[in-house]
């Protein structure tokens, strides 16, 4: 089938005003009569439920953390973009947008992204208004700062917090809403399967994680916002908590899956220490403002203490490779890069995997006490961790999983191609194409929230009767059978292995096989493993205790036994992809100098999967990608 | 290095509860304290045992979700840091840990170290917020707000909601909570509209949800994983009698 994304067609520059006329309006009187699900409330779902929830419909929000002030959303620290161009340094709606697509590397809607480019600048005078701290001037005016893959200072940020105080922000809109009685909050549930009556999205069914009670809910439409998938490479930047299952139930429910394969690998992440780890962590990419990676010359000299190797010992690798970015290029492109010298055998630390980043120079010219007032909070973590001090000796930093661009495939009113599911932040795939650059996970999940969904989602609820089928309809039983079903089988298996160490296998291939660098051979691999580890989990998984109680476990290995079918497609959907961009880089398709090697003529699509049963072959579906604004150019930071 | 571990445990929010003993053998000084509770819990799991329920997340001390007292101590303890990011280095071999859930009548146990931190929600439903619609707001630099408004707002604005304060006070006070809110708000000119509302409704709901008043006891700063100043207390007092006045 070719996909078709329903962009407005005409002039980009008024795309969005013309379609936000043409979309069909809910009256106030009738809007409170429309029940919305929204699943997730991290940026994207916290500003949905509370946006939704003020224009008047009966809002039902949900996630699996205790409070809705906790989603992961609230790890991002570096910042914010908007095309406001205080600063005065050449940005506009246009530069914002034409940086998106390349960074991208020309795999992303032009149509979606121009939106995001357009109310960026509505996102930061909103989170103003509800009293986010970002960063001022002595005259009181808001503050701004670099990012990768740019050339103009359009980030805003609240210290190395932005992702709390804006995730704060949105969290009290909603706490706002619970008040008024237009949002029910219902916190420590995880949802489990999307409820399909005619091919139409009707409701969810949960798991409540205290009692372990299995419940319905039904809706008018369900909003997904439940962010990515890069937990399937075990460790990752993300929350213990993250998972892909309820975008792979959705899918699973016949929603296609876009772009699996494009993961990204963030630059700046404290290197592993050893087995026993739980997770990454990550350090701002704002760091890149003032740090400067290097790695020794000589492989003799990784042992070395840092600051005893000399100034021309010393190959600051992205200012030599990327000139006219330096330190400051693209989080793929940085991360390759890392790899790249690792793999030269001149990484440091243990393992020598890692690479250093230096704050020296930027001590020397400014001072320490500047570079602790811009990011103190990152060095006194970093020190937290690696009982090392930053601002004495060069930290360690190496590559890691940290954002997927990926996710459930939507048109452009980011409605699924299951009428009356939408999908919104990382969860969808719309905007960042093969690569994601710096400070816009934020933007993209605020712009969703705030100002999409609000507009694109009374489009379709004028179309359908309110409260047309409720939870007393066949398929809602028959999706709690299922899910208790599920929980049963795996309860009942008994075997030796706990999740956590089948998890972690399934993340050795992952993060070996499908990670910074693909080929056929290792995707091949990685297709016959992946289904072995899953037909162990089937058979020899332990999961203690019962369904009927608080249990982690219960709620580790059913994540884990969605990533163990969603792995797969990950993998498939690189495989197929016989070209090298952004993030997704194929070591067959490279140029000489080692850059990625995209294939515009045969690969210029989204790839989104339709699910047809475990264990069966996907089915491929199109949307070809035109580039009517931007030109398809090879993209160089040099 | 080799540690015993003293861990309080309840099936549930009305069973009894008792302190149960744990060998943790293999101890890496790397690991963190949750991932050597990972570890204990692994072996218990493979002996067919219930491993020990406990709240985590984003494991590195922004989300707020982990919530233990350590020897006696919410969050163990060390300056600034939640118990996810603690780490075993600052134990010694042989060392015996006491580990147990928040402890305060408006936290009630869910299950061993998970509690039910409801109350901190209600709090800033009652007013924790500035009452702006989505849309139709000032451009972002039509309010200026000087440097030190800014920063001292962020100062209050760090906290995350872990409950740190209310389990360190003797009197299971919420103020530390409360006042940062209040405080971050009243100094910013888009919040003082509804400063007086505000703090009169939070305070309100903290003693509706069974929180204790402020006996200045300072434990909660001290046990506060972001550093979050009593000051704010301050600042809180002085909003609710600004609010008492006509």
């Amino acid at each position: 089938m070719i996909l078709d994304g329903k962009c407005p067609k005409g002039p980009i520059e008024t795309s969005w005003d013309r379609h936000r006329f043409e979309t069909k309006l809910v009256n106030p009187a009738n809007k409170r009569k429309y029940k919305v699900l929204v699943v997730g409330t991290g940026l994207a779902g916290g500003a949905a439920a509370a946006t939704l929830g003020e224009l008047g419909y009966q809002v039902e929000a949900f996630c699996y953390q205790d409070s809705a002030r906790r989603a992961h959303s609230i790890a991002a620290q570096g910042g914010i973009n908007a095309a406001k161009n205080y600063p005065n340094d050449g940005d506009s709606i246009y530069r914002l947008f034409y940086d998106t697509i390349k960074g991208g590397d020309f795999r992303a809607r032009e149509g979606d992204v121009w939106r995001l480019a357009q109310v960026s600048n509505n996102i930061i005078d909103q989170c103003v208004a509800q009293g986010v701290p970002f960063a001022r001037d002595y005259a009181g005016y808001l503050d701004n700062r670099s990012f990768g893959g740019a050339q103009v200072s359009r980030t805003f940020y609240a210290r190395g917090q932005t992702g709390q105080q804006l995730l704060l922000g949105a969290y009290s809109a909603l706490s706002r809403q619970v008040k008024a009685g237009t949002v029910k909050l219902f916190v420590r549930r995880e949802m489990l399967d999307l409820v399909v009556v005619d091919g139409v999205a009707r409701g969810i069914t949960c798991r409540n994680l205290c009692t372990g009670e299995i419940e319905s809910y039904w809706g008018d439409a369900v909003v997904l916002a439940t962010g990515g998938y890069v937990n399937v490479f075990y460790l990752s930047t993300n929350a213990m908590g993250c998972s892909v299952t309820a975008t792979w139930k959705a899918a699973k429910k016949g929603a296609f899956f876009a772009n699996p394969c494009y993961t990204q690998i963030h630059p700046t992440c404290i290197p592993q220490t050893g087995d026993h780890q739980s997770k990454l962590t990550l350090m701002s990419e704002s760091l890149r403002n003032d740090g400067r990676c290097w790695v020794p010359k000589k492989k003799e000299d990784c042992d070395k203490f840092p600051n005893d190797i000399s100034e021309e010992d010393r190959d600051y690798y992205l200012e030599r490779k990327y000139p006219s970015f330096g330190n400051l290029a693209p989080r793929d492109i940085a991360s390759r890069a890392a790899k790249e010298q690792c793999d030269d055998e001149r990484g440091v630390g243990p393992g020598k995997r890692g690479v250093y980043l230096d704050f020296s120079a930027a001590i020397n010219r400014v001072g320490e006490d500047t570079i602790r007032e811009r990011y103190g909070n990152l060095f006194e973590m970093y020190e937290k961790i690696t009982d090392e001090n930053g601002y004495k000796r060069p930290m360690r930093i190496y590559p890691a999983p940290h954002y997927s661009m990926g996710g459930l495939w939507v048109d452009y009113n980011c409605m699924s191609n299951v009428p009356g599911l939408f999908v919104l932040g990382e969860a969808n795939f719309s905007v960042h194409g093969a690569n994601r650059l710096g400070a816009s996970a934020l933007m993209q999940g605020l712009a969703d929230g705030y100002f999409v969904i609000p507009y694109t989602i009374g489009g379709y609820l004028a179309t359908v009767k309110p409260g047309a089928i409720k939870t007393d309809h066949a398929e809602f039983k028959k999706s709690v059978e299922d899910v208790n079903a599920e929980i049963n089988k795996m309860l009942s298996i008994n075997g030796k292995k706990t999740p956590a160490q089948l998890h972690r296998e399934l993340g050795k291939i992952m993060w070996n096989n499908v990670g910074m660098a693909r080929s056929k051979e290792s995707l091949t691999e990685a297709l016959k493993v992946i289904p072995q580890i899953r037909e162990e989990f089937w058979n020899n998984v332990k999961v203690t205790g019962s369904g009927a109680e608080f249990n982690q476990q219960l709620e580790n290995a059913g994540r884990l036994a969605d990533f163990l079918e969603f792995g797969e497609l990950l993998a498939k959907d690189a495989l197929v992809r016989e070209e090298s961009c952004g993030g997704h880089f194929r070591t067959e398709h490279q140029y000489e100098d080692g850059e990625a090697k995209r294939d515009d003529e045969n690969f210029c699509y989204v790839a989104a999967w339709e699910f047809k049963g475990a264990g069966n072959e996907p089915e491929l579906h199109k949307e070809p990608l035109k580039f009517d604004n931007v030109h398809l150019a090879v993209r160089s930071y040099k | 290095m080799k540690l015993k571990l003293h861990v309080w445990r309840q099936k549930g929010p009305n069973s009894p509860g008792k302190m149960e003993t744990y060998d943790a053998d293999h101890v890496s000084p790397d690991q963190s304290f949750l991932e050597m509770l990972d570890e204990v819990n692994e072996v218990l799991v493979k002996e067919g045992k219930d491993p020990i329920a406990f709240d985590h997340d984003c494991r590195e001390g922004i989300c707020g979700m982990c919530s233990q007292v350590i020897n006696g101590v919410p969050h163990g303890g060390q300056d600034r840091t939640t118990v996810c990011q603690l780490h075993m280095r600052s134990f010694s071999d042989g060392d015996e840990i006491f580990i147990e859930p928040w402890k305060a009548r408006a936290f009630p146990i869910i299950k061993d170290l998970a509690v039910d931190r409801g109350a901190y929600d209600r709090i800033i439903q009652a007013g924790g917020y500035t009452s702006c619609h989505t849309g139709g707001v000032s451009d972002g630099n039509a309010i200026l707000i000087g440097k030190d408004a800014a920063d001292y707002a962020m100062d209050a604005a760090e906290c995350i909601g872990c409950g740190a304060c209310a389990a360190s006070c003797p009197n299971s006070s919420a103020m530390l909570f409360t006042s940062a809110k209040v405080a971050q708000l009243a100094v910013l000119p888009q919040g003082a509209v509804e400063a007086k509302m505000r703090v009169n409704a939070m305070l309100e709901e903290a003693q509706a949800c069974g929180f204790g008043n402020c006996t200045n006891h300072y434990e909660c700063q001290a046990s506060c994983p972001k550093g979050i100043n009593v000051k704010f207390i301050a600042k809180l007092n002085r909003e609710y009698i600004k609010a008492l006045l006509p």
